[in-house]
């Protein structure tokens, strides 16, 4: 009775994990830079307490599976070598396993990360052995930015506080008069703990936390979270409920959307733009808070399926909107579309070439901008997408102009999405038990979240809680891509080059 | 040009009365005296997010769209916390924003309010207190009104901000 039969976690078909030697790891990194997979996250395991070192982890994302390659690193000397110089994305990550785990990269950039002043470099939140009730004073940083140097040039520092209702980040730009040379991020201000905070949960619970990880992406994040949990316990929700869950996806990617429609059409000095995309926002949100009963859903999904059913009224409002949403939407491109004003901020900016987001491992969004047709909601077609056909949107012009027409191409798409499920719901249950997870095994999660692909790593322990949950955002593939797409722009158009990314601080902080 | 009259004209005024916004309050009348006796007429806000999961920051955003209109009834986000009567929070406070969250509470000036926005800010949230986190808005600066929800919606937003400025000052 009180021992039930282990749960064996069911590994999905697209999902491979494979463990290599200390020689391969750059090996393998390169092979599949080679096979034109992008390295989507790179993180780190304390398994000393099952006498196993550290287990570093790389998450490689190909056109129709994940590879999750393992290395184990030697408790006594935790040092591993760098793939900075095979995904530059991988820098950034590589630093932040430094901070938080202890684990060093030989990669000529040490500087430290996610760890600003306000914790003692000893303290090392992801090992288990460490003090949970730690508190520090917080110290003020001299952090060491990379100078340029030359005739004319000279330095501008914004942030952490920006001067709009934005996340905290540092950016120091680099400038002759006012061209930019250069722009250097320093992010990591909003880090507030959350892998420490997820291994002090259990695994119910831990849904709540995914969908905080990024506000914006909330629903993404859950989803993935729970795909992840399913996984460990060998359980597959229902076919309404995956409808449903994908509803709430695509009315997160839509809001998201029109957010940044607007907000584009301000930063180029458009008003009208801001006023009408903000406008049918609002009424998507207040739809929302009609249907789902918050204006944003963030646990509307749930391990094991939805947190509840729509009624057959509830459907067809939703319905409805999306059809008044879609008239307004097509009003509103033909006008983007023909304001000359509008098109001579957007066309040529920000360019980012597709050479140049093969190389940085971009994903997402800003990669289908840039001439890299991927959409995990195509490529893996996990239910319910397999059944939909999704049409991914793309250009290889890789400019402002290139992020807002994917953006209008997915608004309408997902608006299609939305009606075809709402349509054609599957009968019966929207939740179901999820049994034990399995432990001593790796669930992964992976969802296109409106701005690419979100990945949840999860492992679980005895006692249904967490041992260690690892979120990854797109954003911190993208953040060096936006360092690049400035160069040689002026500085009052960063702004508008910024918004087109519009990347989570949150997200990449953790 | 003609498309962009047309559909300006097609939406009218999709602007809720202030009215119904300051129905929200029973004393509406002693809070617009209020407002006006400490600040003139209008009220300039510093936005901080010192933490946040950005989910508030959609919410505060959404104060601006049209439906809102609050910068109709005198009310403005600024660039700059020296400009600004009011911070408007997000938490938990990060470490990291510690400091920078001090020093943009030194650079507003005088009279001054804090509203802190969101269960984080409240109370921490789901985030709490930890090596990385200081918990809630008010464990490093002083903060007048407390706004919870996850994320609030604008109106209880609104409300908040209110509330900051009716409250009496010692």
């Amino acid at each position: 009775m009180s021992d039930p039969r282990p749960t064996v976690a069911v590994m999905p078909s697209w999902l491979v994990i494979e463990r290599v030697v200390r020689s391969h790891w750059s090996l393998s990194a390169r092979s599949e830079r080679d096979a034109g997979a992008v390295l989507l996250a790179l993180w780190a395991d304390d398994r000393r307490d099952l006498g196993e070192g550290y287990l570093l982890r790389a998450a490689y994302l190909g056109a129709s599976r994940l590879r999750v390659i393992e290395l184990a690193l030697d408790e006594a000397a935790p040092a591993f070598p760098s793939l900075a110089e095979i995904y530059p994305a991988a820098g950034c990550m590589e630093r932040t396993v430094g901070d938080l785990m202890g684990l060093q990269a030989d990669a000529a950039d040490s500087r430290a990360w996610l760890r600003h002043a306000g914790w003692p470099a000893d303290y090392l939140p992801l090992r288990h052995d460490t003090e949970r009730v730690a508190r520090f004073a917080a110290q003020a940083e001299d952090y060491a930015f990379v100078r340029v140097e030359g005739d004319g040039v000279h330095e501008i520092a914004v942030g952490p506080v920006h001067a709009g209702t934005i996340e905290p980040g540092h950016f120091r730009f680099s400038v002759v008069g006012e061209k930019v040379l250069r722009l250097e991020q320093r992010l990591g201000y909003v880090h507030k703990g959350i892998e420490q905070r997820f291994s002090q949960m259990d695994l119910q619970d831990g849904q709540r936390l995914a969908a905080r990880v990024s506000g914006d992406t909330a629903v993404a994040y859950s989803w993935a979270y729970c795909l992840a949990l399913e996984q460990l316990c060998g359980t597959s929700v229902p076919q309404r409920a995956a409808q449903l869950r994908a509803v709430l996806l695509e009315r997160e990617r839509i809001a998201n959307h029109l957010g940044d429609l607007g907000a584009l059409g301000n930063d180029a000095g458009f008003g009208f733009g801001l006023t009408q995309f903000s406008l049918l926002k609002e009424r998507l949100l207040r739809a929302n808070a009609h249907v789902y009963g918050a204006r944003y859903p963030m646990d509307g999904i749930v391990p094991g399926g939805v947190a509840a059913d729509l009624s057959i009224a509830q459907i067809e409002r939703l319905r409805e909107q999306g059809m008044v949403l879609e008239a307004a939407v097509v009003e509103l491109r033909a006008i983007y579309d023909e304001h000359a004003g509008v098109q001579d901020r957007f066309v040529t900016t920000g360019r980012m070439s597709p050479e140049l987001a093969q190389r940085l491992g971009v994903v997402g969004l800003a990669a289908r901008a840039s001439g890299s047709p991927r959409d995990l909601r195509s490529d893996l077609a996990l239910a319910p997408y397999a059944a939909l056909g999704v049409q991914v949107a793309g250009s290889v012009q890789g400019d402002v102009a290139a992020r807002v027409a994917v953006r209008f191409d997915e608004v309408m798409e997902s608006l299609r999405l939305c009606d075809l499920l709402l349509q054609n719901l599957a009968g019966g249950a929207v939740r179901t038990d999820l049994g034990t997870a399995a432990t001593q095994q790796l669930g992964i999660g992976l969802v296109e979240g409106w701005r690419g692909p979100v990945l949840v790593a999860l492992e679980a322990v005895a006692d249904g809680r967490i041992r260690r949950c690892h979120p990854h955002d797109p954003s911190w593939q993208n953040w060096p891509a936006l360092e690049h797409a400035i160069i040689g722009n002026i500085v009052p158009d960063f702004p508008l080059i910024n918004k087109s990314f519009n990347l989570s601080y949150s997200g990449q902080d953790l | 040009m003609l498309d962009i009259l047309k559909r300006i004209v097609k939406t009218g005024i999709v602007s809720e009365p202030q009215l119904k916004l300051a129905d929200l309050l029973d004393e509406r009348d002693a809070l617009h005296a209020e407002i006006a006796g400490i600040l003139g007429r209008a009220l300039a806000i510093r936005q901080v997010d010192a933490g946040s999961c950005n989910g508030c920051e959609l919410e505060i955003n959404a104060l601006n769209n049209p439906v809102y209109n609050i910068e109709g009834a005198g009310i403005r986000f600024v660039a700059s916390p020296r400009h600004a009567d009011l911070l408007l929070v997000t938490g938990p406070v990060a470490k990291n924003m510690e400091i920078a969250l001090k020093r943009t509470y030194d650079a507003t000036p005088d009279p001054k309010f804090v509203v802190a926005v969101g269960d984080c800010g409240c109370d921490g949230g789901i985030f709490g207190e930890s090596y990385a986190s200081c918990g809630r808005v008010s464990n490093v600066i002083p903060v007048d009104a407390e706004v919870p929800g996850c994320p609030p919606a604008p109106a209880q937003i609104l409300r908040g901000i209110l509330s900051a400025l009716a409250k009496p000052r010692t």
